[in-house]
C-alpha cells in the first residue's frame, strides 16, 4: 500500500539538465580534491570568483554546501556539534551545519553523488564580508583548523550612494589578493583571461535575470522554491560556459510556460514577494501549501542578489567591485525599500512576506520597521513569519501556515 | 430550520458555538483539547447541542477554526483563527477595532477596520511569554490552582516588576523573589503585568480596544489592569472565550446565504 503521493509541484523539464551540470561539478572538486590538482578556493558566495577562476582555481562555495545541508534536512545533525565547541546557535546556520559536518566527517553530497565522501580541500580560502561578517568568521574556523591561508575582503555595510571611494578601497582590497593568490596556484594573473571569464559571469548573470523575468507574466512560470533550485549555476558555475548553456535553455522552458499561461501555480489568484532567506528544508512543503492557497510567490530578493548588472570585461576590476557592492545586502534601508517597491510594481504583487530568519540578521530586514513602513507606502499588506535559514528548531510549521492562510484570507476580502 | 456551527480547536481548549438563522446563539460549550482533536471537536459540539435551547438537528454547517482546524472531519470547511476572531469581535463590536486575543499558546492582534475587514494582523512569536501558556506554567511553580490567580491579583497591594520575556528565565526570577519574602499576590499581579507587556510590545494598541479569549473570560482583574496601563476603557465581548467559534459560526451562517438560509 506504499503508494507514493503524487507532488502538487510541477516539473520543470530543464532539471534533468540542472542535475548533471551540478553533479559534473561536484565530481570535478572531488577529482581535484584528490589528485591535488588543479588547486581549489573555497569563495564566499558573492565573493571574487572570477579573479579565482581567471588564476585557474577551481572553487568550491561553503555556501551552496549549507544550502544543500539545509534542503537536505540534515543541518540540525550538524548544528549542535558546532554549538557545542563554542559557535552559538544565534550565528549563522550555514556556519554552525557546515562547520558541525566537517567535524563529523559528513555530507549530504555522499548522498546525491556516490563516491563523494567529503567537501573537496581547500588550498585557499576566499571571503567577501559583504554577505555578513560570519562569513569571515566561518573561514576563519578552517584556515586554523586546516592551517590554509585565509584571505579577503571587507566590504562596506548599509551604504546608500555607491562613491568612487567605496570602489577604490574594493579595487585595492581585489588587488591585494592576487600575489599570494598567484603563489598557491601556481600561475600568473593574466588580464584577458580575468576579462573573459568576467564577460561569462556577465552573461550568465543576464540570462538569470532574463529568467527571473519571467515571471512579470500572470501566472508565473516558475516559484520561487524552485527558482532557489535553479539558481545553483548562478552561484557556483558563474564564469563558465556551463551556466551560460544552463539559463539558455532554462529562459527558453519558461518563455514558452509563460507564452501558454502555464503556471507553477493552477488558478494563480495573488502573487507574492518573499523577502529574505528561503527555509530550506521547508521548500517543498511550503511550494505545496502556496499551490493549494492558489498563491505564486513569483519574486525574491534572495533569488535577485545573483544579478550583477555592473559587470563589464572593460573594466574589469571596478566593474568587479561594483557588482560586488551594489547588491542588496550591502545597501542602506531607503535603498532596500526603493528596490522592494520597484518589484511590487514590476511583479504587478500582492503583498509581501518577510522570512524572519533567526540566525541570519542580514537577510531579515523586517526588524527595522520596514514591513510597516512599506504597508502604509504601497498600501499592500505584509507579513512576517519566523523560521530559519537551516535550524528548523527556529520554525514552526503550524504557526507559518496559519499565518500565510490568515494572510491569504485577507487578501481575498481586500 | 437551519444551524450554523463554529468549533475553535486550540491548543488549550476547544470551543463549539450553535447559532440560528437570526444569529442568535442557541448553545456552546467548551472542553479540554487533550491530544485527540477530533474527539475533543466532537465532544464540545455534542456538548453544545446538549445546552441548546432548542433541540438541534444534525443538518448544521459547520466552520472550524484554530490550531486543530483541520482535525475535525465533520466540519465542511475551514477558517484560520485570526479570521473568525476578526469576525466574531466585530459582530459585538461593529466599530473599527483593535482585536486582543490571549489564547492558551498564543497571543493575537487584530486591526479590524469600520466595514469590518481585517487590516492587519500580528501573532506572537515562537515563545510561550505572553500567553495563557505562561500563566498556566507559573500557577503550577507555585502550586496554585489557576482559577485563583484573578482573586490573589486583585488583592496584591503592588506589582512586582519582572523583567524577562521567557518563561523559563521568569519562572526563575519568581523564586528569587519568593526567597526575597515577596508576597504571593504581589508576584501574582506582577505575571499579569508580564502578559500585558508582551502584548504591549507586539503592534501600537490605537483606537478602540477589544478583548478575548480564555485568560480574558476568566480574569476580569487582567482586563482592568490592560486598561489601566493603556489608559482607556476595554471593551470583552459576552463570551470571550468564544470569539473565535463564534467568528466561524458567523462565517458558517454568511457562507450559506445569510438570512437566506
Amino acid at each position: 500500500m506504499s503508494e507514493k503521493k503524487k507532488s502538487k509541484i510541477k516539473k520543470i523539464q530543464s532539471t534533468g539538465h540542472l542535475r548533471k551540470i551540478m553533479a559534473d561539478y561536484f565530481y570535478e572538486l572531488n577529482d581535484a580534491s584528490k589528485k591535488g590538482s588543479p588547486k581549489i578556493a573555497w569563495c564566499t558566495s558573492v565573493g571574487p570568483a572570477e579573479l579565482l577562476l581567471s588564476l585557474g582555481f577551481l572553487v568550491h562555495y561553503p555556501e551552496n554546501h549549507g544550502a544543500v545541508l539545509g534542503s537536505s534536512r540534515t543541518a540540525n545533525d550538524y548544528i549542535p556539534v558546532a554549538n557545542a565547541i563554542g559557535y552559538s546557535p544565534d550565528i549563522c546556520s550555514y556556519l554552525t551545519s557546515d562547520v558541525g559536518a566537517f567535524i563529523k566527517k559528513e555530507t549530504p553530497l555522499s548522498r546525491g553523488y556516490e563516491g563523494i565522501e567529503g567537501v573537496p580541500k581547500p588550498d585557499v580560502l576566499v571571503y567577501n564580508t559583504n554577505q555578513c561578517r560570519d562569513v569571515q568568521e566561518w573561514f576563519n574556523w578552517y584556515s586554523r583548523e586546516l592551517k590554509v591561508p585565509c584571505i579577503g575582503i571587507s566590504s562596506y555595510r548599509n551604504i546608500g550612494e555607491i562613491k568612487d571611494y567605496h570602489l577604490e578601497a574594493i579595487v585595492g582590497q581585489i588587488k591585494d589578493l592576487i600575489p599570494t593568490l598567484e603563489k598557491i596556484s601556481g600561475n600568473k594573473f593574466d588580464i584577458d583571461k580575468f576579462k573573459s571569464i568576467l564577460a561569462l559571469s556577465r552573461d550568465c548573470t543576464r540570462l538569470w535575470k532574463k529568467v527571473l523575468e519571467t515571471n512579470t507574466a500572470a501566472p508565473a512560470p516558475i516559484s520561487f522554491f524552485d527558482e532557489t533550485i535553479h539558481m545553483g549555476p548562478a552561484v557556483v558555475l558563474r564564469g563558465s560556459e556551463t551556466a551560460v548553456e544552463y539559463y539558455t535553455v532554462l529562459l527558453k522552458e519558461l518563455e514558452e510556460k509563460a507564452a501558454q499561461k502555464d503556471g507553477a501555480v493552477e488558478g494563480e489568484k495573488f502573487r507574492l514577494y518573499w523577502e529574505g532567506m528561503p527555509i530550506w528544508g521547508k521548500l517543498r512543503n511550503l511550494a505545496e501549501f502556496f499551490i493549494d492557497l492558489k498563491t505564486a510567490v513569483v519574486a525574491s530578493t534572495y533569488c535577485n542578489s545573483w544579478i550583477f548588472d555592473a559587470f563589464d570585461p572593460d573594466d574589469p576590476f571596478t566593474s568587479m567591485a561594483r557588482a560586488y557592492t551594489e547588491i542588496f545586502i550591502v545597501r542602506d534601508e531607503k535603498f532596500k525599500e526603493n528596490y522592494i517597491e520597484g518589484m511590487v510594481k514590476q511583479y504587478k504583487l500582492d503583498g509581501i512576506l518577510f522570512h524572519d530568519a533567526k540566525t541570519c540578521p542580514a537577510n531579515s530586514n523586517n526588524r527595522y520597521g520596514m514591513p510597516e513602513r512599506l504597508e502604509k507606502k504601497l498600501n499592500i499588506p505584509a507579513l512576517t513569519i519566523n523560521g530559519d535559514l537551516n535550524d528548523l528548531r527556529c520554525y514552526s510549521e503550524e504557526q507559518a501556515q496559519t499565518n500565510i492562510e490568515a494572510f491569504i484570507e485577507q487578501l481575498e476580502t481586500k | 430550520m437551519s444551524y450554523f456551527v463554529g468549533i475553535d480547536v486550540g491548543a488549550s481548549t476547544t470551543k463549539a458555538i450553535i447559532i440560528n438563522e437570526k444569529r442568535e446563539i442557541l448553545g456552546f460549550s467548551v472542553n479540554d483539547s487533550g491530544v485527540d482533536f477530533q474527539a475533543a471537536a466532537e465532544q464540545a459540539f455534542e456538548d453544545s447541542k446538549v445546552k441548546a435551547t432548542v433541540p438541534v438537528s444534525n443538518e448544521s454547517f459547520i466552520i472550524s477554526t484554530g490550531y486543530g482546524r483541520r482535525n475535525v472531519p465533520f466540519a465542511n470547511t475551514t477558517k484560520t483563527e485570526i479570521s473568525c476572531h476578526a469576525r466574531g469581535s466585530f459582530h459585538d463590536f461593529p466599530h473599527a477595532h483593535t482585536l486582543i486575543d490571549i489564547g492558551g499558546q498564543d497571543s493575537k492582534i487584530i486591526k479590524v477596520h469600520t466595514s469590518g475587514k481585517r487590516i492587519s494582523f500580528k501573532m506572537n512569536r515562537k515563545c510561550a511569554a505572553g500567553t495563557g501558556a505562561f500563566l498556566e506554567e507559573i500557577a503550577n511553580r507555585l502550586k496554585i490552582p489557576i482559577g485563583e490567580l484573578n482573586d490573589l491579583a486583585e488583592k496584591a497591594e503592588e506589582e512586582v516588576q519582572l523583567g524577562s520575556y521567557c518563561t523559563v528565565f521568569t519562572a526563575t526570577e519568581i523564586l528569587t523573589k519568593i526567597r526575597e519574602g515577596v508576597e504571593v499576590e504581589n508576584l501574582v499581579r506582577g505575571i499579569f503585568g508580564a502578559v500585558i507587556k508582551r502584548a504591549m510590545e507586539m503592534d501600537p494598541l490605537e483606537g478602540n480596544i477589544v478583548m478575548s479569549g480564555g485568560v480574558v473570560a476568566y480574569n476580569p482583574f487582567f482586563v482592568e489592569m490592560f486598561g489601566e496601563k493603556l489608559g482607556k476603557k476595554i471593551f470583552v465581548p459576552p463570551l470571550p472565550q468564544f470569539t473565535g467559534a463564534f467568528g466561524a459560526a458567523l462565517y458558517a451562517w454568511e457562507e450559506k446565504g445569510g438570512q437566506n438560509a
